[in-house]
């Protein structure tokens, strides 16, 4: 299988088609050129024409250049020299350290067996309020955050990663900026994370199709930790980066665009990917949370569209704050039963409640008379967004629960805010001095 | 008949094209062969389109490694599945093979290439005949019985058997294995073929042998207030269940496959999370049955495609899925298929469309979109069967529209041939209004448990309170006059009290038949009081206190005696009310 072609027939974006034989689909190819080599992917076979994807971009490749078929599909290296490293989107080191070329695995491998999964059990802590106490994440969940670009993502991911209680985090970038690039490592690096994280990184600047493999490698190396036993939180930014350079691909190979450009097959690629999350019985846990930008703030756009219909639960990210409606953890009723027994009350009430004060706020801003009761919801809704929303907060989850009495108590009457009266017994903070409203 | 071989002469995603000698028929079924890593892999592949000698063939599982000129053999055969006792409790994946013993074979996760056959060759099933040597049968009438869990599962004449046959010989009482013959049937010319408990059927081909179809007139009890009292589903019937994402489809079809008032549920897990089958897997097997207090695992069968799971099978699996179902049908059972979601079929359909380079529709959706969902849907009924008794098929479908926007092609052609809509909507799941079935824009076609002109009060109340509430928006609470405020906190009352429902509640997550009368008396009464308050505080006190009695009462076990005292706590209510 060493033979070396010499012919390439055509040459469009990122794709190069030759005449072959013997090849064999997603197998691995490498072309070189005049400007280097790179690998590519066969990812289209109709008779002996076969088309390839080059990863590096078919830039400067020439109609002469070698082409040799490597007779495997994609790899990467796996072991515990991964972490503390960076990579980029074909599992090259990005930092000065070593190339691993030893324990190689495939990548993109089949799905877990449903029958095989368990249900999820356990809370993984992050200490923001917004996400422990109102939309808790759990071992296993896929959790994306639909933000506008601009919004403060990447900063809260990195918040996440430092904060929390996993044993390994894999980070994979998908276009980012260098500089956000710089800004998690060295986050990371300060805190002494670094070293219980592995980074696969594309930054803007790299080939497309790089793009499209850092979910797979990120996936595929967090899965083997996961074997041996590790909780792992993948974290992924940004998912649109990812199904843009899906769309590009399609494109170029002239398939029939479905929704905005997208290809058809868009939900179906990033299931692939977020199904990934697994709680393993008897070993480890994927748990993956994700950036995807929303192009013009619109949730219906293709992608955080398909995109929520596959994960379970999405976050909102505006003006800088976890937005509490839409806002959802779908997997948050198994595990807030067992932390504390006020925790569902807390979550519910405060959620009411705050959507009460922001229907007050239109009343106000429309100039309607303020009654008593918007009194009160205007004094709560300030102290919720500044106590309970800020998302540069570390507090464990029963500190935010007593901070959520304290605030419903100097707000409320006990007997006003929807609470069975055994619930308020136990926790109501006594406020003296408060009159009566 | 030579079987037909060929060799792959293309690869594209999941499709192959197949250079082939002899003949294939469209939707056949063929093997395309792979060397993996501890031998040849036979991938499963069907014939899509036939092109001179060429056909396209989608293939049922990941196409990496396939390379041209490897061999194809195909089988002669339609998709099909099997019938036999022994399907239920069964979690099979899109192609029916059982996915238990799959983990046993292949542990965590799915190989490619490892088909198991889908009902278990060893067991022994106690059968009991029903005929006799001489007497005349056609397909689908009973041979004899063998008791599966509660029922009486019937081994039948193979749907596929045409015209009258004679039964030559009968096994007597006893035990068999489901391959083992247990009757010899004769055809009108003579021949002689013997017939075991299991049988074939090509998947996308409805099975027709009973009678006659009739009208689904009952209301299939689900427990859910708002769907049973206002937009009810029939047995035999079919609905849909569009959403965006996020708004409680799958919890509702949860507590719908729990807690319906039918004989056997078939999950069909349809390009969807696998998260949410788990809970089903897990937790079916510990729930009782309301209907029989056994497990509820023992009336169900789950067919598993989730959304990583190979495209082409996601397609299969919900003709798998109504096959079961029509299968338990002609048992004179009453059967609820659950598909979800019907979008991602479509999805699926739509990448194999792609792949063939037809011309596509709105979105890129196939052209025959309409036509294949109305087919699926309309496979759905209450029949007549050849014995007399009846069965039902009732098929329920989630749809899942791009943006939540209900203007797309799938939900629209699925709205055509439905017969009640249950339309979800954002606003009503932001507010954590759940089920967040829309009472103003979902609709049924199908009698409900209370007399329409009792439910159409509610429904107009309901319409008006939401009229009020838009209204409010703009000129404010001071700036709503006290009979249209108190319009706009009846609506609230019924929506809070009655629509909405706690999932979570084990007492209010199903409400049966007489708990919804019961409270809809009392309802009906509390909104027909001719309310005058002399301020809107003290209107809103007074619903405030309905509204926690109501809650109260929706929460009491019925079992305990707080239950009529509850009750009569609302009663009392209503009448100082009245008396006002």
């Amino acid at each position: 299988m060493n033979t070396v072609y010499h012919q390439i027939d055509q040459i469009s974006g990122s794709v190069i088609t030759l005449r072959a034989t013997g090849v064999k689909y997603r197998e691995l190819a490498e072309v070189t050129s005049r400007i280097g080599t790179s690998l590519a992917q066969v990812i289209k076979l109709d008779g002996d024409t076969v088309s390839l994807q080059v990863f590096a971009g078919a830039r400067g490749v020439a109609t002469d250049a070698q082409v040799r078929f490597l007779g495997t599909a994609m790899r990467v290296p796996f072991s515990d020299a991964l972490l503390g490293r960076a990579f980029t989107g074909s599992a090259k080191p990005r930092d000065k350290g070593p190339e691993l070329t030893d324990n190689l695995i495939e990548i993109g491998t089949p799905s877990v067996n449903p029958a095989k999964r368990i249900i999820p059990r356990n809370m993984v802590r992050t200490g923001i309020p917004m996400i422990d106490v109102f939309n808790t994440l759990v071992e296993s969940q896929k959790l994306p955050i639909f933000a506008r670009a601009g919004e403060p993502y990447n900063p809260l991911l990195a918040r996440i990663a430092l904060q929390a209680e996993v044993d390994v985090i894999v980070l994979g970038g998908m276009g980012l900026k260098y500089d956000d690039y710089l800004y998690f490592r060295d986050t990371l690096d300060e805190s002494g994370a670094l070293s219980r994280t592995v980074m696969f990184v594309h930054t803007a600047a790299d080939p497309v199709v790089e793009c499209l493999l850092v979910p797979d490698i990120a996936l595929a190396v967090a899965e083997q930790f996961a074997l041996q036993g590790k909780k792992v939180l993948v974290l992924l930014t940004d998912m649109t980066a990812f199904a843009d350079a899906l769309k590009e691909i399609a494109i170029t190979m002239e398939q029939i665009p479905a929704n905005r450009g997208y290809p058809g097959d868009l939900y179906s690629q990033l299931a692939a990917r977020y199904e990934k999350a697994v709680d393993f019985e008897g070993a480890g846990s994927i748990t993956i949370l994700t950036a995807t930008t929303m192009p013009g703030d619109d949730v219906t756009h293709p992608v955080p569209d398909n995109t929520g219909y596959i994960t379970e639960g999405q976050l909102y990210l505006r003006q800088g704050r976890i937005e509490p409606f839409g806002s959802l953890s779908r997997l948050k009723q198994l595990v807030n039963k067992n932390t504390r027994a006020d925790h569902r009350t807390i979550m519910e009430t405060m959620i009411k409640l705050y959507a009460s004060y922001r229907e007050t706020l239109e009343k106000q801003t429309m100039g309607f008379r303020m009654t008593d009761w918007d009194v009160k919801l205007l004094k709560y809704g300030a102290r919720f967004e500044t106590e309970m929303m800020d998302l540069n907060s570390d507090i464990p989850l029963e500190k935010s629960l007593d901070c959520g009495w304290a605030i419903l108590s100097d707000c409320f009457d006990a007997d006003e805010v929807g609470i069975p009266s055994k619930m308020t017994a136990q926790y109501w903070v006594p406020t003296p001095g408060k009159s009566r409203g | 008949m030579e079987k037909t071989t060929g060799t792959i002469i293309g690869v594209n995603g999941n499709m192959i094209t197949v250079a082939f000698t002899g003949a294939v028929a469209q939707n056949e079924v063929g093997h395309a062969e792979v060397a993996g890593a501890t031998g040849t892999l036979r991938l499963m592949a069907e014939v899509v389109r036939v092109r001179g000698r060429k056909a396209d063939m989608q293939v049922f599982e990941d196409t990496r490694d396939l390379a041209v000129g490897n061999p194809v053999t195909f089988t002669g055969n339609l998709l099909a599945v099997e019938l036999g006792p022994g399907l239920l409790k069964q979690i099979y994946d899109g192609l029916q093979n059982p996915l238990p013993q799959l983990a046993a074979q292949c542990g965590f996760f799915l190989q490619r290439g490892v088909t198991l056959q889908a009902l278990d060759r060893n067991a022994e099933w106690a059968f009991t005949p029903r005929v006799k040597p001489g007497d005349r049968v056609s397909a689908a009438e009973t041979l004899g019985t063998v008791p599966e869990g509660i029922f009486a599962h019937r081994i039948m004449v193979p749907f596929a058997f045409q015209g009258l046959w004679t039964v030559r010989s009968v096994v007597p009482e006893g035990f068999y294995q489901i391959d083992d013959t247990i009757a010899v049937l004769a055809d009108a010319n003579g021949r002689e073929t013997e017939v075991s408990m299991v049988q074939r059927w090509p998947v996308k081909l409805p099975i027709t042998c009973f009678s006659e179809r009739l009208r689904p007139t009952a209301t299939l009890v689900t427990r859910i207030r708002s769907v049973d009292t206002f937009f009810p589903v029939a047995v035999g019937g079919t609905y849909c269940i569009p959403g965006p994402f996020g708004a409680g489809k799958t919890v509702l079809q949860q507590l719908t496959s729990r807690f319906a008032d039918v004989d056997i549920v078939v999950l069909a897990a349809c390009g969807e999370r696998a998260g949410e089958v788990v809970e089903t897997l897990r937790e079916f097997p510990e729930l009782p049955d309301p209907r029989t207090g056994k497990s509820l695992m023992d009336r169900t069968i789950i067919i598993c495609n989730t959304s990583s799971m190979p495209v082409a099978a996601r397609e299969a699996s919900v003709y798998t899925a109504v096959t079961l179902a029509s299968y338990y049908r002609m048992m004179g059972l009453n059967v609820l298929l659950l598909a979800d979601s019907t979008s991602r079929w479509a999805q699926a359909l739509r990448e194999m469309s792609g792949r063939l380079e037809e011309i596509p529709g709105e979105e890129a959706f196939p052209a025959y979109l309409e036509s294949v969902i109305a087919g699926f849907y309309e496979r759905a009924g209450r029949v007549r069967l050849k014995d007399g008794s009846i069965g039902s098929v009732t098929i329920g479908g989630t749809v899942s529209p791009a943006g939540g926007n209900f203007d797309e092609p799938v939900t629209q052609s699925t709205l055509k041939v439905v017969g009640a809509f249950h339309g979800l909507s954002r606003a009503r799941s932001d507010a954590r209004r759940f089920p967040a079935i829309d009472p103003l824009e979902s609709w049924s076609k199908y009698p409900s448990i209370i007399e329409t002109s009792r439910v159409e009060v509610l429904r107009t109340v309901l319409r008006q309170g939401n009229d009020v509430a838009q209204m409010m928006k703009v000129v404010g609470e001071e700036g709503t006059a006290m009979d249209d405020f108190v319009t706009y906190l009846k609506s609230e009352l019924i929506d809070r009290i009655y629509l909405q429902q706690n999932a979570f509640s084990d007492v209010d997550a199903a409400s049966p038949l007489e708990r919804q009368r019961a409270i809809f008396d009392l309802l009906e009464r509390v909104v027909a009081i001719p309310f005058s308050f002399n301020d809107k505080n003290e209107a809103r006190h007074r619903f405030a206190r309905f509204t926690q009695s109501f809650i109260d009462w929706n929460t009491t076990p019925a079992e305990t005696p707080q239950y009529e005292t509850a009750l009569a706590a609302i009663a009392t209510l209503a009448t100082e009310a009245s008396h006002s």
